[in-house]
């Protein structure tokens, strides 16, 4: 059945949120603290176990590739609904700020990505040649 | 007839945003294949062309949802809000490997703590050569240059004004909307072509929805390694904006 795999990735999700939510509360902050990446992490692990093959297998399976499809689109309609306007009336300070933050933080991804594991970074050296 | 098509569009909301959402998709990949040779994916058109809409939908209605605020494309609203977009994300999951995401763990953790500090003190450094002395203003800039929810949950806390909440928050969506449009074009020369960098990415640029759209417009299959470690990202710039990161721009001036 297509629901069970929509239900066992909404399950995820929301108990995700509930501990992130939660991180947050203990935190003494209203935010909520990687609901969505442990939300990732469930279904990962339940995904791999024996136990909820029936829920992610099969039928199932498309409830979960159905929504992993419709990812794209929903990012276009995030983008559709992003406050260009507002970025764009910031002013020299606001894009320069946010300009200079993105640049060096693309530099750094090749710098940290060779943290404990040289064999990603052999890969790219590989890709490069 | 214009009240018929309206109350139409405006019962059906995220319908008419599923149709408006897949013709745009449509002539995105027509155009990438047509004028680029798929050279330019046809995602990374798409959302090009969403951000495009957003920026005509804020100058029209002066709102701050993009074409959302368009009553007869509201359902976009929906469609890309928050909801959605955290259960599409969450799907991408399905089918990694948990190897993948161990060989990355440290890598991926420091690179989330990394990616807040380095967005601040960028961020921060460009408020001083602008002039400013005011370590409210200096932090609550810095901040924003992290994510645009880091920056005014930051400036609140440690009572910004409202002028500097707001300059904080365009940073933040300059940097979102910087790195939509970038990561497909810098993906190849920062090596972002495996899991392990993806995850590296994600916590090091943290904003959910810039990562989210950067990555499904350079290999969709790369989306959950950097999304995984990007949601973490506005949590920890959130506890160590109004913080730690404070009191550092406030001893320095």
């Amino acid at each position: 059945m297509i629901i069970y795999g929509v239900a066992l990735l909404s399950t995820c999700l929301v108990i995700g949120m509930l501990i992130g939510q939660a991180i947050g509360a203990a935190l003494g902050i209203d935010a909520n603290v990687g609901g969505v990446g442990i939300a990732m992490l469930l279904l990962v692990l339940a995904s791999n176990s024996v136990r909820f093959r029936p829920l992610s297998s099969g039928a199932a399976a498309q409830g979960i590739a159905f929504w992993s499809a419709m990812y794209i689109p929903i990012v276009v309609a995030m983008a559709a609904q992003q406050n260009v306007a507002a970025a764009a009336s910031g002013g020299l300070l606001a894009l320069v700020a946010g300009v200079a933050a993105v640049v060096v933080s693309f530099l750094l991804v090749p710098v940290i990505s060779r943290i404990g594991n040289s064999e990603a970074a052999s890969e790219q050296r590989g890709d490069a040649q | 007839m214009i009240d018929l098509i309206e109350s139409v569009f405006l019962r059906n909301s995220l319908v008419v945003a599923f149709a408006v959402i897949g013709v745009t998709i449509w002539f995105s990949y027509f155009l990438a294949d047509k004028l680029t040779a798929g050279r330019l994916h046809g995602s990374a058109i798409a959302i090009a062309l969403g951000l495009l809409a957003a920026y005509w939908g804020g100058t029209v209605t002066g709102g701050s949802k993009g074409v959302a605020d368009i009553t007869l494309l509201g359902g976009i609203g929906l469609m890309g809000g928050g909801m959605l977009r955290d259960f599409a994300i969450v799907s991408t999951a399905f089918g990694v490997h948990l190897s993948e995401l161990k060989k990355a763990g440290l890598a991926g953790v420091v690179s989330i703590f990394a990616g807040v500090i380095v967005s601040f003190v960028v961020g921060a450094a460009v408020a001083v050569a602008f002039g400013y002395t005011d370590p409210i203003a200096i932090t609550t800039i810095g901040a924003g240059a992290v994510t645009y929810i880091v920056g005014p949950v930051t400036g609140e806390a440690i009572g910004a004004s409202g002028e500097m909440i707001t300059l904080s928050v365009a940073a933040g969506l300059v940097k979102s909307i910087l790195v939509m449009i970038g990561t497909p074009l810098v993906a190849r020369s920062i090596g972002l072509n495996n899991p392990q960098s993806a995850m590296v990415f994600g916590g090091l640029m943290g904003t959910t929805s810039g990562v989210a759209a950067g990555l499904a417009a350079t290999d969709p299959k790369l989306v959950p390694y950097g999304a995984m470690t990007a949601t973490f990202y506005t949590g920890v710039g959130c506890l160590l904006g109004p913080s730690v990161l404070f009191f550092a721009v406030s001893a320095l001036f």
